[in-house]
């Protein structure tokens, strides 16, 4: 193994007449690892797996495979492969001709594609199907026919776009994991593009947060989750319950701030370095909120309120709380511990909340 | 008062005019029957005409699909009414008493009546009449005196006519054999037919495209393109007017003449406004306008008269008095000759 | 009850279909059947027989001028198809909105004017004293007046020009329903544009491939002012032959045997074509 990454982008920018769609993003993926782009629809994230792919020209920057420049590669000679969004397998063809696409366009001869193709769907477990046609899969098989499709050209990189889009809910979780595993079995470098955070979270070594054509951070899911380094990385992983306020006081590393309805809240500068009445955006995690029947239990936490419950929203470990704070009339969400200790809460109860201040992430506020 | 009296009297006119009036259905070459020749016969008889354009294969064709129906008076020539009346019944017999006889040249009336009797009875009284010869461009090709000369080497490519039978007649003359005398013997005649078959097809490396209308011909002439042609005097009595090059020449082995005709086809509806119209057009002054408008003399007794000069001194150059004299005039076509003519010229056709 | 309601439904929409079927189609034909089938014998007297059909296959003057019609129209729907494919292709995926409603249209601008018009326009360009004569002459790519008009390459010009709809329509509305990402797929995957059209694009436009096939060959086969028109003196087309023995030669026995010959003949090809490509009309037409 060379220390080269596999994929490395050079300030790679893109732009349709005025609109930028991709600005200057520069990033690298080492081999074997599971990358993902995750960010809302229209941030650029496929114009960027486009560029990688070679379907789309970056308008400046540089795209590096393996150490080699791509500029000037056609699509079908770079060492990508692709599973696009509906899979588009041919359906035109039966199963193995589907995965033999591949190899016979190299030239391979026809026994080995046979063997290869049957060794290849054998490992995806598929195998024996290889005459069938491509309709009489079910969504799952079909996944795996289009990842096992690019894998037999053993691709320095796989790129996947959002190929679980289509499928429903519960295969969907399935198939996060099956993904996963494919990758570390295939030990190939995976880059995958989705608007769906838990699809990134679950799977992925390495994610970047993209908006508006640049990234705004790349890490772990812990530290996307944890340390949030942008507003909107605060507010796009995970849950958040988002607030404006002004910095009332900021002495070492601990900020004081005031809500536009008076209330207080306490947090960490985290080297921000926040300044007196300067606004911020702040984000509580639904999660962090803990919630006490007396004010008592929670007095020493950094922030503390009353509420009443305006609705239960209840989904087994999932299930939330929506409280209206009752010294500024916010709606508040608060995750619902699965101990029972809650379950009796109904709708206009009455109820004490608190977090710690290390969980109040304040981000100065962009724009006007 | 006064309105009343002249509502009325409209009335009465009208309704006397609609009593009688019909609608003359006329299916007819183009020329034959003008506007202003339509718009005289309506203003002095109140019927009104409606007028079909078509040619002779058409018309039978036509009338045979409706067993004679559909229209009230046809203009086929005189050698095509007995053949198919034969064979398809299409035509009803002429009341001549209706008929102003005096109105015709009495030597083409009686040739008519003879050549369109069936069964003892009359089909068809004459018209129009006019011949088909050669168009000849005598700048480029002077040398083309007969039908057989369009398979001149000097001429190559830049000849016409029509694969119809006037062709095959046309040639068989031209080759000095008399196909008219062989209608009768069928072997003879398939014997003539097999030799200008074989003419045919030696000559149509010479041929640049078999014409089929009146229009494409002229066309074809004035732009050049074709320099010799077989084709009708009015064409080239036309052409002569634009260009002093292009005439009408009647052909050493004779001019073919045809004469067109009136038959009354069998379910025909309106007789009286056939029999009206023809008495109409036969009266000398508007026999002039047709000519005028066709371009041919008509069978009018004294209708050549208020003919203008030009045409009358085109016909005198291409018709001296031989000329005239040695015009063929089509005789009646026995029924299942054109079946033999027909696959002669669908061998000519396929030859390469 | 219900159920007696929606029959009588279904046989009151289907009504319509089926009475242009029987008075227009079926009765006319029935009564061409029975005349191909007199053999005149005399002056008004006929008897049944199959002379009529014998005299096809007897004279090779028949023969030869159907095989002739047949060979040619193959060649001009191969000739459209080459000539249509790239074309729906572009309108079908290389443009979007506007753009590709106008190349519609311009497809369709030729039949704002009748046949025998677009005909004799060709016949305008073509001919010795034509357009296109005169401008080789004029930019001196020639030295004397050249004729284009009266032979085979004026005929298929002519059928190629007439038949472009009829094969990319049906060309567009298949290409429309490829993905695009089944052409991508075909790149990433190393696809040569060579073999993503052989291997994706057309086994998914057979079926519109075939459809046009049918329509321009039968549109072809069935042309007759195209070929006399532009041909002149050497074309010889089917449809000429049976117009000559209805109209010129009074034959219409013959003319209807050669026109029952026409629609089986030409069938048999539809269905070998059809077996050679390895479509069935149902699969070509649900589509």
């Amino acid at each position: 193994m060379s220390s080269t990454p596999d994929l490395e982008c050079r300030a790679i920018s893109k732009s349709f007449k005025e609109f930028k769609a991709v600005r200057d993003v520069s990033f690298s993926v080492p081999q074997g690892t599971f990358f993902s782009i995750l960010g809302p629809s229209g941030c650029g994230k496929t114009t960027l797996l486009r560029m990688i792919a070679g379907f789309q020209e970056p308008t400046s920057g540089d795209l590096l495979i393996k150490g080699r420049s791509m500029l000037d590669v056609a699509p079908n000679r770079r060492p990508v492969s692709m599973v696009f969004q509906h899979l588009a397998l041919f359906p035109m063809m039966s199963i193995g001709a589907n995965v033999g696409f591949g190899l016979r366009q190299r030239g391979v001869n026809k026994a080995d594609i046979k063997k290869q193709v049957e060794a290849v769907l054998e490992r995806v477990g598929l195998g024996g199907t290889s005459d069938r046609a491509v309709s009489s899969l079910s969504g799952g098989q079909k996944q795996r026919v289009a990842i096992a499709r690019c894998m037999v050209l053993e691709p320095d990189v796989l790129l996947l776009d959002e190929p679980l889009g289509a499928l429903d809910l519960k295969l969907r979780e399935h198939m996060k994991i099956e993904l996963k595993q494919l990758q570390s079995e295939f030990n190939t470098t995976f880059v995958y593009i989705t608007h769906d955070q838990s699809e990134a979270l679950v799977m992925s070594d390495q994610i970047a947060v993209m908006n508006h054509g640049v990234f705004e951070q790349v890490g772990t899911a812990k530290e996307l989750y944890y340390e949030p380094k942008t507003a909107f990385v605060a507010g796009f992983v995970g849950e958040a319950n988002r607030f404006h306020a002004t910095v009332d006081s900021a002495k070492n590393g601990i900020v004081n701030l005031k809500t536009p309805e008076g209330k207080t809240l306490s947090g960490l500068d985290l080297g921000r370095g926040l300044t007196n009445g300067s606004k911020v955006d702040v984000f509580v995690r639904p999660e962090a909120v803990r919630l006490s029947r007396n004010a008592k239990d929670i007095t020493k936490m950094g922030n503390t309120g009353k509420g009443t419950v305006e609705n239960v929203l209840f989904n087994g470990a999932n299930s939330q709380l929506i409280l209206r704070d009752a010294t500024n009339g916010a709606p508040l969400n608060v995750a619902l511990p699965q101990t029972g200790e809650f379950r009796d809460l109904v709708v206009g109860d009455n109820v004490h909340f608190g977090w710690e201040p290390e969980q109040t992430r304040c981000f100065e506020h962009q724009g006007a | 008062m006064k309105l009343k009296i002249m509502l009325s009297t409209v009335a009465i006119v009208a309704l006397s005019t609609t009593a009688q009036a019909e609608t003359l259905r006329l299916l007819t070459w183009g020329g034959y029957a003008p506007d202003e020749v339509i718009a005289k016969f309506e203003a002095e008889t109140g019927h009104t005409v409606e007028v079909t354009k078509s040619n002779n294969e058409e018309m039978i064709a036509k009338l045979r699909a409706t067993n004679g129906g559909g229209f009230d008076l046809a203009q086929p020539s005189q050698d095509r009414i007995a053949g198919p009346q034969a064979e398809f019944g299409i035509y009803k017999p002429l009341d001549l008493s209706k008929i102003d006889t005096s109105l015709f040249i009495p030597s083409m009336l009686e040739a008519a009546k003879g050549n369109t009797t069936y069964e003892g009875e009359v089909y068809g009284v004459p018209h129009i009449w006019g011949t088909s010869g050669l168009i000849v461009n005598s700048a480029e090709a002077s040398d083309i005196k007969d039908y057989t000369d369009l398979c001149n080497e000097s001429v190559s490519g830049k000849v016409s006519y029509r694969l119809k039978r006037a062709t095959l007649t046309g040639f068989a003359f031209a080759m000095g054999m008399d196909p008219f005398a062989a209608y009768d013997d069928e072997a003879a005649y398939k014997d003539i037919l097999d030799k200008v078959e074989a003419k045919l097809i030696e000559c149509k490396a010479n041929v640049k495209a078999y014409w089929d209308g009146g229009d494409e011909i002229k066309n074809l002439l004035r732009s050049g393109e074709v320099v010799a042609a077989m084709a009708w005097d009015t064409g080239g009595w036309q052409l002569n007017a634009d260009n002093a090059d292009i005439n009408y020449v009647a052909p050493e082995s004779g001019a073919l003449g045809w004469i067109d005709t009136f038959a009354i086809p069998a379910r025909g509806r309106a007789d009286e406004a056939a029999y009206a119209w023809i008495n109409f057009v036969m009266k000398p002054d508007i026999a002039a306008m047709i000519t005028e408008s066709a371009g041919n003399f008509t069978a009018s007794q004294g209708g050549d008269a208020n003919v203008n000069d030009d045409l009358k001194q085109r016909y005198q150059a291409s018709f001296p008095q031989e000329a005239i004299d040695n015009v063929k005039w089509y005789p009646v076509v026995p029924a299942g000759l054109e079946a033999l003519e027909g696959a002669a010229l669908d061998r000519i056709n396929a030859a390469q | 009850m219900k159920s007696d309601k929606s029959k009588l439904t279904f046989w009151l929409l289907l009504s319509p279909l089926i009475l242009w079927l029987a008075t227009l189609i079926i009765l006319p034909h029935i009564g061409m059947f029975f005349v191909s089938l007199r053999e005149k014998v005399g002056v008004r007297e006929y008897e049944t027989s199959f002379a009529n059909y014998a005299v096809f296959f007897n004279e090779p003057l028949y023969w030869n001028t159907f095989a002739r019609t047949a060979y040619m129209s193959i060649a001009a729907t191969l000739l459209t198809l080459l000539i249509g494919f790239p074309i729906a292709y572009y309108i079908a995926k290389l443009t979007r909105g506007r753009t590709k409603t106008t190349l519609f249209l311009m497809c369709l601008i030729p039949f704002w004017v009748s046949e025998l018009v677009r005909t004799f326009g060709w016949m305008i360009l073509l001919r010795e004293t034509g357009v296109i004569s005169q401008v080789l002459q004029y930019a001196g790519l020639v030295n004397g007046p050249v004729e284009m008009l009266y032979n085979d390459a004026a005929i298929m010009t002519g059928l190629v020009y007439t038949s472009m709809l009829f094969m990319v329509v049906p060309l567009v509305t298949t290409l429309d329903s490829l993905d695009d990402s089944l052409i991508e797929a075909g790149y990433d995957l190393g696809g040569t544009s060579f073999s993503i059209l052989r291997e994706i694009v057309i086994p998914h436009a057979m079926p519109g491939i075939v459809s046009g096939c049918i329509v321009v060959f039968m549109l072809s086969l069935g042309n007759y002012l195209t070929p006399i028109l532009l041909g002149g003196k050497d074309s010889l087309w089917f449809t000429g032959l049976i117009y000559s023995q209805f109209i010129t030669r009074f034959n219409w026995e013959l003319g209807s045997a050669f026109g029952f010959l026409l629609l089986g003949l030409s069938s048999l090809i539809v269905f070998l074509g059809l077996k050679l490509s390895g479509q069935s009309l149902s699969k070509t037409m649900a589509r």
